[in-house]
């Protein structure tokens, strides 16, 4: 049976239903307890669990990230919420040095079952401290699982195989999406190894995640219009990327469009093209292209901060410039 | 001057733990003089007083996160030498299968969380080991060892923090040897007084002197006893000197060889052993017997890791992810 709810509520219910699974999960971070979380994810979960189990951080990213990582070990199953991206920066080094390293470092003797959830993304007029994109960043790193959920579905239904990940996952949530509302699907049957096929087409795979899967799906619309059938593809897992699904896409309709709002210098976005081309180099009908935010930091006022940003307009003038004279 | 009466039973074993520490070390500098062992080698040479206390006043299945300066922790919790040196050796016999080295020992069966080379970082991993043992209802409690260098970072302050606010079963133990590498402590902080540093946490401290095994043993008991009693984290600082460079690479320009020499009238080894035939615990046959025995350990260990293999090359890749059954 599926229900609709708000992509904040799936996120909600899933937590609940976690702690209500495995009493050795918690949440923990900044605001989590009597706020109610700063995006209002865990509203209402300080009532129904406590404050042990939802647990109000200081302002600590070091230390309580640490922490968590520690009560991972220690046997407990934590849910660590960053209030956003930016803010993870201070604690990049217990999740680099330790969470990623420590099981391959100890001779396998330490995995580390953590889950930490932050909001990532901008489109909300914060400006340069609390827009960015930086999955890409984590993605680089041996030893973490990285998550991107775009969907109420996938909002509800890859915390509890993230919990059940014996490894570190990190989850990111664009700030843009909490308010979106859609159908919550069955929640088990959500699977955190593949990418999703969101859209079938014949003629180019737009590749993307997260905050800009409802911008690249539009695009295909309106392409669609013009006679161009796009395929969407919902990378949905960062690390490890799922090429089978990727390349099956692009040797179908042998062009490929990513569309990333992470810069596009040393990014994810990179990664995705290098690997078609070293394995679809002769399937291509045309040069891989890129949607990618601006390299600037994101600027506060809403013209500046939208002209930084992938667009529907821009997605679909990438995808003119990499259809023309290319087809048939 | 007499040792305390609960300090009696163990009189014997706490000289022969320091001399494990300074035999297994004093080997591994030759070693590595000989090439056998690379990478960083950090001795604690100087400071054994402060583990064997320490580890002799908790239980053994408490947790113990260290620092890159750790075999002396590591031995006392109870990872065999053969072990530690297989490790050191690169060695898949090793504690760690020859992943990490000097800095990284870790092992699972006696709960020794490693082995950090992020000087502080394990002290926010120690919070959260109290914090599960707390939230499961356990009594084992959690202890860390970490320099005074610690104490200028981030990661120690918020992580007494943590532990004071959440008023963890967590035993913080700084080794305050003076020099974070070869910055003096005046050098590096503005308040030197490292116990008035933890009390603005609202923690209890103790300062004790580090090269004093006894002292360091009952500060220690006194501490666990408190934490165990429910009555929160404690910090204790204790003054030691390491002897040796800070690492392999180390000429030592920061300090004066006659700073070295006066901290080395007083190193725990001789002082203790001192102590004990002076109250008639100990005889000179019996010194040369406990050393004896400890060279005899060591050179097992050296065998054990001389013997020791390479982990094949198409295992480089395991272990970065847990091995899961299909689904």
């Amino acid at each position: 049976m599926s229900i609709r709810m708000s992509y904040r509520e799936a996120l909600r219910e899933a937590i609940r239903e976690a702690l209500q699974r495995d009493p050795r999960v918690f949440l923990m971070g900044e605001d989590v307890g009597r706020y109610g979380g700063s995006y209002a994810v865990s509203l209402g979960l300080l009532e129904a669990f406590g404050p042990e189990r939802i647990r109000d951080a200081p302002l600590s990213e070091l230390g309580f990230v640490g922490a968590g990582i520690g009560a991972a070990l220690g046997g407990m199953r934590p849910i660590v919420e960053i209030m956003t991206v930016n803010f993870s920066l201070l604690a990049l080094d217990p999740l680099m040095n330790t969470a990623a390293a420590l099981r391959h470092m100890s001779g396998g003797q330490f995995s580390v079952p953590l889950v930490v959830r932050m909001a990532t993304g901008a489109g909300r007029q914060l400006a340069a401290q609390h827009s960015h994109s930086l999955e890409g960043w984590y993605a680089h790193i041996p030893g973490l699982k990285i998550l991107a959920p775009a969907t109420i579905e996938d909002a509800r239904g890859m915390l509890w195989p993230a919990l059940l990940d014996p490894d570190p996952v990190l989850i990111f949530e664009h700030a843009q999406l909490y308010n979106l509302e859609g159908d919550a699907g069955e929640w088990e049957t959500v699977d955190i190894s593949s990418a999703k096929v969101r859209r079938t087409g014949k003629d180019l795979t737009l590749i993307t995640y997260g905050g800009t899967l409802g911008k690249t799906l539009e695009a295909a619309q309106v392409l669609a219009g013009e006679g161009i059938d796009c395929e969407v593809i919902d990378l949905r897992v960062l690390r490890p990327l799922d090429d089978k699904t990727l390349m099956a896409s692009v040797c179908k309709t042998r062009r490929a469009l990513v569309v990333d709002e992470g810069w596009r210098s040393g990014s994810l976005s990179a990664e995705i093209i290098t690997r078609i081309i070293e394995q679809g180099f002769f399937e291509l009908d045309a040069p891989p292209a890129r949607v990618c935010s601006a390299e600037v930091p994101i600027p506060y006022p809403r013209h500046l901060e939208e002209a930084a940003l992938p667009q529907v307009s821009t997605i679909v003038a990438a995808a003119h410039e990499l259809c023309r004279g290319t087809s048939g | 001057m007499s040792l305390p009466p609960r300090s009696q039973d163990i009189a014997l074993d706490l000289l022969r733990d320091m001399v494990r520490i300074r035999r297994l070390e004093e080997r591994a500098g030759e070693l590595y003089g000989e090439g056998k062992i690379r990478g960083f080698l950090h001795l604690y040479i100087g400071e054994e007083a402060v583990a064997v206390g320490v580890l002799h006043a908790l239980a053994a299945n408490d947790a113990v996160v260290a620092t890159y300066r750790e075999h002396g922790h590591a031995l006392i919790k109870g990872v065999p030498m053969k072990a530690i040196m297989a490790e050191m050796y690169g060695h898949q016999e090793g504690c760690s299968r020859g992943r990490g080295g000097s800095m990284h020992l870790f092992d699972a069966t006696t709960r020794f969380f490693g082995g950090n080379a992020i000087v502080a970082g394990g002290l926010p991993l120690t919070v959260g080991l109290a914090l599960a043992e707390r939230m499961q209802g356990g009594s084992r409690l959690s202890a860390c060892f970490f320099g005074e260098g610690a104490m200028a970072e981030g990661a120690f302050h918020e992580s007494i923090n943590l532990a004071a606010l959440w008023q963890l079963p967590m035993l913080f133990c700084c080794e305050n040897n003076l020099y974070a590498m070869g910055t003096a402590l005046d050098r590096s902080q503005s308040q030197t007084d490292l116990c008035v540093k933890a009390s603005a946490y609202k923690v209890d401290t103790r300062s004790v002197d580090g090269m004093d095994v006894i002292a360091v043993y009952e500060a220690a008991r006194d501490a666990v006893e408190h934490i165990r009693a429910g009555r929160g984290p404690f910090f204790l600082e204790f003054r030691t000197y390491r002897f040796r460079a800070h690492s392999m690479f180390d000429p030592q320009l920061y300090r004066d060889k006659d700073e070295v020499e006066q901290w080395k009238t007083h190193g725990p080894i001789h002082t203790y052993s001192a102590q004990l035939k002076a109250e008639g615990l100990l005889d000179e046959p019996g010194f040369l017997a406990i050393l004896a025995q400890v060279d005899a350990e060591v050179e097992a260990a050296v065998t054990y890791a001389e013997s020791g293999s390479l982990e094949p090359l198409e295992d480089l890749s395991r272990d970065v992810y847990t091995p899961r059954a299909a689904p």
